[in-house]
């Protein structure tokens, strides 16, 4: 059909296109973490507050489709929140006949993959808006693993939250760092 | 925030460049050029239209000889991936068409055989496009307006056809009214007669139209203040006014205008015969729709514009082109936004109320929306972003009206406007100037305003925490209220000492929290009487008291978050199974469930949710425990004694008001979807293995494949294996829908009837809230509940039950009639 083309360049483009972070700890090669990224189901959320729930998360998320699973971001050390977290989203699994196509005629006819709109949908709609007063921001993640729920800060939070040199009465106050050189902007 | 950019981007991406690379070719980077090129023309430049216009012309001329192919297919993808700029394209055409004949004849030829394609496979939303584009390509000298006058022709010999839907009918004579503004002036110009013979075909055809739908699809039951139109019914009389102002329409831009002596030059094609396939049972049309109204020129402040009337044309363009601009990004909530914002218009119209008016009939439109309501919601924020000084206020306006008139809004619409505005509120600091609507707190708490507000707190709730809600509204909207969402754990209360079971529950406690196993869990309730085995003497299928101690005791210590929750449900997923084998036993866990947990309702939900995707409870258990005794109040007891009646009736207020709460009937939709997705799902593995099946049969007939049958290909009996399973889930979702309308009829008749003896008026609020929701089960899941039509017919919505039920589904029936 004339407009499949169209939808194939939406689709590719804008709010759910891959962002510029990538994880450092990510074990295989760019190109595979990259694979994994453009087929996830997995969204990283941040820049929560550390008294978001669960609860409020899934509120919002559920808006944008079937919420499979959140697993919340802990302090390493104190397993408390620590502003982050993994929403997983459903996957639908799609075929697609393509015999009409004639340069398929005769090969095996159909096509499996899996879409991922409920994900996509969190991505441009959920993205960027306010949860909790705070703007969150998601991104695409190559999927949950056991371990990576806690902060890799020295501190135990959030390697951002080391550094920051603002005051978040959201995220602990000051940053780590500027709280450990002055006692007293822990107050 | 542009197209442009977001192209740009796009191809600066991974992908797009490792696939230049792969190609590599210089034909490549001219192809791309030039779709980059033809896709953009229209928006915003440094140069005007007509210029770039020309100079696009030129190229695609000078480009013809070696691109001819993927130009018409750009062009062609054009027509309907960007309608909102509809003229602009036509233009180009006929500029290109000028140029060389050839090529106009063949765009002219490819874009036919789309339609053609498109009204054979049901896509009548493309199809409507272009069959406008076609029109408006006479204004453009492309094409001969006889030959499209004898496709309009052909559309409304439609109407004649007997047997067949009135929906079929409906969307080609919309088709042929739609295209009107664009092209009724050089008809009438050039084929005076022959337009007006069309017209009047319309006009007979609009007059014999059933409209028995229209009830069920108003957002508001009233048309005060502004009436609430059909959709054929308010075009036409756009369209008759239109005619009576000589054709004249002040909203259209028409670029082609400043190109008439080039274009008057040009030789045009006549378009081939267009017959409307016939029809067959597979074909679906677009529903009708009623015109969503909520502002008129009296609402919009001095100086920003006038607001055309309901009957102008004006209204419609608008209507339609902002439409368009939605469809075109709704992908982009961002874009949406700022292409909105940048509307070209050519008379000065409150923009602002007509995006807003527009985004609120989409998110109210019946049966459901155009798409999720997340959507708007996140447009609006981005509106308010964009246009800070004057977006907010028109959307609290908005706001205000739509809460005035709350009274006969109809309930799956006002479950929307809760959904919205929680999340609205949510991104504004839940900031509202709750103090003017105090007059909610007058109301019955089962009134309209009294219950939305109820229901926005407790969404809001659910995105915020109970002490914000407490913080935000004044002091006397204290009723209206959430309880605090903690669970109420009755053996841990004063006085638990005496409930059987207490002793039981406080082992069962410390076992788990001391990780026992499942095994252990069991063994130590195992023991625990039956209370139904005692007063009947014979077993009963299920243990009540057994599952209350463990579901409460288990929920209770997994009440941290829903992460502990799920994890106590998936850990103890076979004792929960075992003791809820029966569906009684099932219902008893989720009245158990319920019982602990009643004030949190998030929390409900989503343990539902994952009792049905753990397979623990199914769909019908959860359909009969929301209309059990507990949460509707059945109304079948012995009237003859009046203390007990009386007695009743009391109950029957207050847990009457159980079938009120919205999120008991997110439970029952989102159950309902649970098992159509199954549905779904099954019937795609049956669609797919056959035609894998066919695909192999097919190469093996052509010699191909001599090999014996590839692994993949699957056999005659998994495929009899699918269709039995299939088969089994289509009987399971038949019976959950005569489940749950079997039970509306029985709670709303028994209504009917109490009222009737009493002499009292049977349209309370409660009436309200049920009837409604009876109509949003048949609305929301449409598409399902009408392949069971003929069953629902001959055994549940017959003649003899009371007429205000069964008018609610002849008026589903008449959707698709």
């Amino acid at each position: 059909m004339a407009d499949c083309r169209g939808e194939k360049r939406k689709r590719d483009s804008g709010s759910v296109q891959l962002g510029a972070y990538r994880d450092q700890r990510y074990k295989g090669s760019r190109q595979q973490q990259e694979d994994l990224l453009l087929h996830s189901t997995t969204l990283y959320v941040g820049n929560l507050s550390f008294f978001t729930t669960e609860e409020q998360i899934h509120e919002l998320f559920t808006r944008a489709g079937d919420v499979k699973r959140i697993i919340m971001g802990l302090d390493k050390f104190k397993k408390t929140p620590c502003g982050f977290c993994f929403v997983e989203l459903r996957k639908f699994p799609r075929s697609v006949l393509i015999a009409s196509d004639p340069s398929f005629y005769n090969l095996n006819s159909v096509v499996r993959y899996y879409t991922r709109e409920d994900a996509e949908n969190a991505m441009r709609y959920a993205n960027g808006t306010r949860l909790d007063d705070r703007v969150v921001r998601t991104d695409w993640d190559v999927g949950f693993k056991e371990g990576r729920q806690y902060g890799r800060g020295k501190s135990g939070g959030q390697v951002r939250d080391e550094y920051r040199t603002d005051y978040d009465s959201g995220r602990g106050g000051y940053g780590k760092i500027i709280q450990q050189k002055i006692p007293a902007a822990a107050h | 925030m542009s197209r442009r950019k977001t192209y740009e981007d796009s191809s600066d991406e991974e992908e797009g460049r490792s696939r230049k690379r792969r190609r590599g070719s210089e034909s490549v980077d001219i192809e791309d050029r030039l779709e980059s090129l033809i896709t953009r023309v229209g928006e915003k430049s440094t140069s005007s239209l007509e210029s770039n216009l020309e100079g696009l012309a030129s190229v695609l001329e000078s480009d013809l000889p070696n691109y001819k192919q993927k130009i018409m297919r750009i062009l062609c993808e054009c027509v309907t991936t960007m309608p909102e700029k509809l003229t602009v394209y036509t233009t180009l055409v006929g500029l290109l068409n000028a140029k060389n004949y050839n090529a106009g004849g063949e765009f002219v030829e490819l874009l036919v055989r789309n339609l053609k394609e498109v009204l054979k496979t049901s896509e009548f939303d493309s199809a409507l496009v272009m069959v406008r584009f076609l029109a408006d390509l006479i204004n453009c000298h492309v094409i001969v307006a006889a030959s499209l006058i004898m496709m309009f022709d052909s559309f409304l010999e439609v109407t004649l056809e007997d047997n067949i839907p009135q929906v079929r009918s409906d969307w080609y004579v919309y088709a042929v009214l739609s295209s009107m503004p664009w092209v009724g002036k050089e008809l009438a110009e050039k084929k005076d007669a022959e337009l007006e013979k069309l017209l009047t075909t319309i006009e007979h055809y609009i007059q014999k139209r059933q409209k028995i739908h229209v009830q069920t699809l108003r957002v508001w039951t009233s048309d005060d203040p502004h009436p609430q139109e059909e959709y054929l019914d308010c075009l036409w009389a756009q369209i008759k006014n239109l005619r009576a102002n000589q054709w004249e329409e002040h909203q259209i831009l028409r670029p082609y205008l400043a190109f008439n002596v080039v274009l008057c030059d040009a030789l045009q094609h006549t378009l081939p015969r267009i017959i409307p396939p016939s029809h067959h049972d597979e074909a679906t049309y677009p529903l009708p729709t009623v015109v969503f109204r909520m502002f008129d020129y009296t609402d919009v402040p001095e100086g920003v514009g006038i607001i055309p009337g309901s009957q102008a044309i004006e209204r419609y363009l608008l209507e339609e082109h902002i439409s368009r601009i939605i469809e075109s990004y709704h992908l982009e909530r961002k874009d949406c936004a700022a292409y909105l914002l940048s509307f070209p218009l050519k008379c000065k119209v409150p923009l602002n109320y007509m995006i807003v008016e527009v985004l609120f009939s989409q998110l109210f439109r019946l049966p459901r929306p155009p798409y999720i309501d997340l959507f708007y919601g996140s447009l609006l924020v981005e509106l308010c972003k964009l246009q800070p000084s004057s977006m907010p206020q028109v959307v609290a306006q908005a706001t205000e009206m739509l809460y005035d008139r709350l009274d006969t809004m109809n309930t799956s619409c006002i479950e929307r406007f809760v959904q919205w505005f929680a999340y609205h509120l949510s991104n504004f600091q839940f900031r509202w100037t709750w103090d003017e609507w105090s007059d909610c707190t007058q109301q019955d708490l089962l009134g309209p305003k009294a219950k939305f507000v109820q229901e926005v707190l407790l969404k809001c709730m659910r995105l915020s925490y109970h002490q914000r809600m407490v913080e935000i509204v004044p002091a006397d909207f204290k009723a209206l209220l959430p309880r605090k969402p903690v669970p109420s754990f009755k053996y841990e209360k004063e006085g638990s000492g005496s409930l059987p079971g207490t002793i039981v529950v406080h082992q069962l406690m410390q076992a788990i929290k001391s990780k026992c196993t499942p095994e252990e869990a069991f063994s130590i309730i195992k023991d625990v009487p039956n209370p139904l085995k005692e007063k009947e003497g014979m077993d009963p299928g299920y243990n009540p008291l057994r599952i209350e101690v463990f579901v409460q005791t288990l929920l209770y210590i997994g009440s941290k978050s829903f992460s502990h929750s799920f994890a106590a449900i998936s850990k103890f997923n076979n004792v929960l199974k075992a003791l809820a084998e029966t569906q009684d036993g099932q219902i008893c866990l989720l009245k158990s469930l319920y019982e602990l947990h009643k004030d949190h309702q998030q929390l409900i939900v989503v343990l539902i949710d994952k009792l049905l995707k753990t397979q623990i409870v199914e769909c019908s258990a959860v359909a009969n425990w929301i209309f059990s005794d507990e949460m509707m109040q059945d109304f079948t007891s012995d009237e003859e004694d009046y203390d007990n009646v009386k007695r009743i009736w009391q109950r029957f207020e207050v847990a009457y008001k159980e079938a009120t709460d919205f999120y008991v009937w997110e439970i029952m939709h989102s159950t309902v979807k649970k098992m159509n997705k199954q549905v779904q799902k099954l019937q795609k593995e049956v669609d797919e293995a056959r035609d894998r099946r066919e695909a192999a049969h097919r190469r093996t007939r052509d010699g191909l494949d001599l090999d014996d049958e590839p692994e993949d290909v699957p056999t005659e009996e998994m495929i009899e294996r699918m269709e039995d399973r299939l088969e089994a889930a289509q009987s399971e979702q038949k019976n959950l829908f005569l489940i749950i309308f079997q039970r509306f009829i029985i709670i709303l008749t028994d209504h009917l009837a109490k009222c009737e003896s009493d002499d009292s008026d049977y349209n309370t609020h409660w009436y309200k809230w049920v009837i409604e929701r009876l109509q949003q089960v048949f609305l929301l899941h449409h598409e399902q509940v009408y392949r069971y039509i003929n069953t629902l017919e001959t055994l549940m919505f017959t003649s003899d039950i009371d007429i205000h039920i069964l008018e609610v589904f002849q008026q589903f029936c008449a959707l698709r009639s």
